[in-house]
């Protein structure tokens, strides 16, 4: 079953009379559990697409669904139940709240869609421990490397337990030891518990972990490889 | 809930050194509004109690044709046989003192100098006139028996330049129109700290001042004072019979009650004030916040954080800092006050025709303080609502965006 679907999807922005094209008509479908990438050079639009599918922003024309469902039309409050527990996100910048240890970042989804206290603290711990956190659970952001905030953020990503997982450059900050640890907990997440991904790049050496790859170009799809083996 | 409260607060905490400041301010502004609200009650207290003690009384028995403010001598105007009435006013129980006393206006001149003065006969033997032998800062009370001896006040005399001993010459306006002027010698000089009633008062035995105004067995008013004043309506009830007007301190003291009020209307607009300047340093420290943490907003709307409990976190910001300025400014206000509970502030002759003492005590009433401290509170979480706004309207992409 497909998690998410776009239809004929443009995104025009305007800022006074300058208009930019972002997206011009993309249409793509994600399948649940997959591990897909979406490439592209720099202003292709990846970031847009994601914001799209993410519920962060409305298309200007064209549907997105998720999980079945319109999302193209929701008002805010709307979008923001739509983001909680099904959606995911990681950022290239570490996003992380600074005022928050891991621990109370990781738990934030979970106290977002009402979990109880006991579940709460099974969930964290189990992802701390997934992500290799566990000594450094009561750490705040700026006592933590670049590597281990991100992968706070991917523990955080996974704790509400959403369907797709939508990461936008999650390695352009790191090193490339941190960028491949981070790529690896993703790839072992996404073998081990089923959820979807969907990560832009424009890395090679980050490309290699999809098994999907959708390359994008001033807006469309130029490339839309089917499953390839795993690397 | 308790999570946007932590949040909240280890927020404030990122920025100490502003979010103290912010909080201070509001502290400060409490503060002087607790102290000024604290003058205002001294200062109406003190004109209330300084009135009463000099020149109203409790309560007063005139005749019903009294006109207080022609000051007649007339004897129709006048209360016939005053000591025997005032006799049994004072065996009331709630009554500490009733005594006759005879009002009349005169002009003291010595040298060339000369000056128009209030003329007070009184009763030196009575309790009432205590005020009066209390504040003898030299020579010697009255005595009922003198007949040239006069008492008077301290900055009348300075002003005169005369002193215990020296002899002064008095202008009385007498019962039949006329004017009788006589030569008195200065028994006393006395203080009430009252600048506007001992520049123009003068006081003489009451038998000596019926004499000279051709008033004989007769006195303008019987002063009445309470043992305690909450028992004025029930010593009316009781002395209503006569013929004569029962006046109360309530009655006859409507100008500082007038005066009271509209002093608090003007405190409303100094409380606008600092309240506006207080609230304008929150809004200011909190939009900075909500700027600051553009990316944040970002980040917490993305994971599902609805717009109102976006606001509920910066509204618990202001909440707290509220909370702490509140506290600073209880303990900063208490403490002003106290201070000049004790010391007061010296005002000195203000030039006005109200009684009150030179030096105003602060008095801070449990209302007061508790309707001051609400208002700021709420003026607080008003002004915390802007920002709160702001950061609940982020779009979430332009959060993240506006963060890099
Ligand atoms: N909020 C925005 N306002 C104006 N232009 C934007 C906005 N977001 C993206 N764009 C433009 O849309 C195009 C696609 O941007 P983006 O999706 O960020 O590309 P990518 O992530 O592939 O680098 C770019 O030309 C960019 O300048
Ligand atoms: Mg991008």
């Amino acid at each position: 079953m497909e998690v998410t679907k776009i239809e004929n999807v443009t995104r025009v922005f305007k800022i006074g009379k300058v208009e930019t094209q972002a997206l011009r008509g993309v249409n793509l479908s994600i399948e649940n559990g997959e591990f897909t990438a979406l490439v592209g050079p720099s202003g292709s639009g990846k970031t847009t697409l994601l914001q799209l599918i993410g519920c962060l922003d409305q298309p200007t024309s064209g549907q997105v669904y998720i999980n079945g469902k319109d999302v193209s039309k929701l008002n805010r409050n709307q979008r923001a139940d739509m983001r909680r527990g099904t959606i995911g996100f990681i950022f290239q910048f570490f996003a992380l709240i600074p005022t928050l240890t891991a621990y109370e970042n990781i738990e934030m989804p979970l106290l977002l869609v009402g979990e109880s206290p006991k579940k709460r603290k099974e969930r964290v711990t189990e992802l701390l421990e997934a992500v290799e956190l566990t000594d450094r659970a009561h750490h705040r952001p700026d006592q933590l490397s670049g590597g281990q905030q991100q992968r706070v953020a991917v523990a955080r990503a996974l704790a509400a337990r959403p369907s797709l997982i939508l990461a936008d450059e999650p390695t352009a900050n790191l090193d490339t030891p941190n960028g491949k640890q981070v790529m690896e907990t993703m790839t072992r997440l996404n073998q081990e518990t089923g959820v979807t991904f969907v990560f832009a790049t424009h890395d090679p050496r980050v490309i290699q972990y999809a098994r999907r790859v959708i390359t994008l170009r001033d807006g469309v799809v130029i490339e839309n490889h089917a499953e390839k083996p795993e690397v | 809930m308790i999570q946007i409260i932590k949040m909240a607060f280890r927020d404030l905490g990122r920025n100490r050194r502003r979010s103290f400041f912010s909080s201070l301010a509001l502290g400060i502004g409490l503060a002087l509004m607790l102290l000024m609200a604290a003058f205002i009650e001294g200062e109406v207290n003190s004109a209330m109690d300084t009135t009463i003690r000099l020149k109203s009384g409790h309560l007063q028995i005139r005749s019903k044709n009294y006109e207080e403010s022609k000051t007649s001598l007339k004897w129709e105007d006048l209360v016939e046989n005053p000591d025997q009435i005032a006799g049994q006013i004072a065996s009331l129980d709630p009554v500490l003192a009733a005594t006759p006393r005879l009002f009349a206006t005169g002009i003291v001149s010595v040298r060339d100098e000369s000056t128009g003065v209030s003329v007070y006969g009184i009763d030196p033997l009575s309790e009432a006139n205590a005020p009066y032998r209390m504040g003898l800062l030299q020579g010697d009370f009255l005595s009922s028996e003198d007949r040239e001896g006069i008492l008077i006040g301290q900055p009348l005399a300075d002003k005169l330049q005369v002193e215990v001993g020296d002899k002064i010459s008095l202008s009385v306006n007498t019962s039949n129109g006329d004017v009788d002027e006589q030569l008195f010698t200065i028994r006393g000089i006395y203080s009430t700290q009252t600048n506007a009633f001992d520049n123009a008062t003068v006081l003489l035995p009451i038998s000596k001042a019926q004499a000279i105004t051709k008033t004989e067995n007769h006195a303008s008013t019987i002063f009445i004072l309470l043992k305690d004043k909450d028992q004025t309506d029930a010593v009316v009830t009781a002395l209503q019979a006569s013929n004569l007007d029962v006046l109360t301190w309530t009655k006859m003291n409507e100008l500082i009650i007038q005066t009271e009020e509209m002093a608090n209307s003007y405190m409303v607009l100094f409380y606008l004030i600092v309240l506006a300047i207080t609230a304008t340093v929150i809004v200011n420290t909190l939009v900075m916040a909500v700027f600051e943490r553009t990316r944040e907003i970002g980040i917490l709307s993305s994971i599902g954080m609805k717009s109102r409990h976006i606001m509920a976190m910066f509204l618990a910001e202001s909440s707290l800092l509220a909370v702490g300025g509140i506290i600073m400014g209880l303990i900063l206000g208490i403490l002003a006050v106290s201070y000049f509970a004790r010391v007061g502030f010296f005002v000195g002759n203000m030039g006005l025709t109200m009684l009150f003492g030179n030096t105003i005590y602060t008095e801070l009433t449990v209302a007061d303080t508790i309707e001051i401290t609400v208002i700021a509170f709420i003026i607080t979480l008003l002004a915390g609502f802007y920002p709160a706004l702001i950061a609940s309207r982020m779009e979430p992409v332009q959060a993240l965006r506006g963060g890099k």
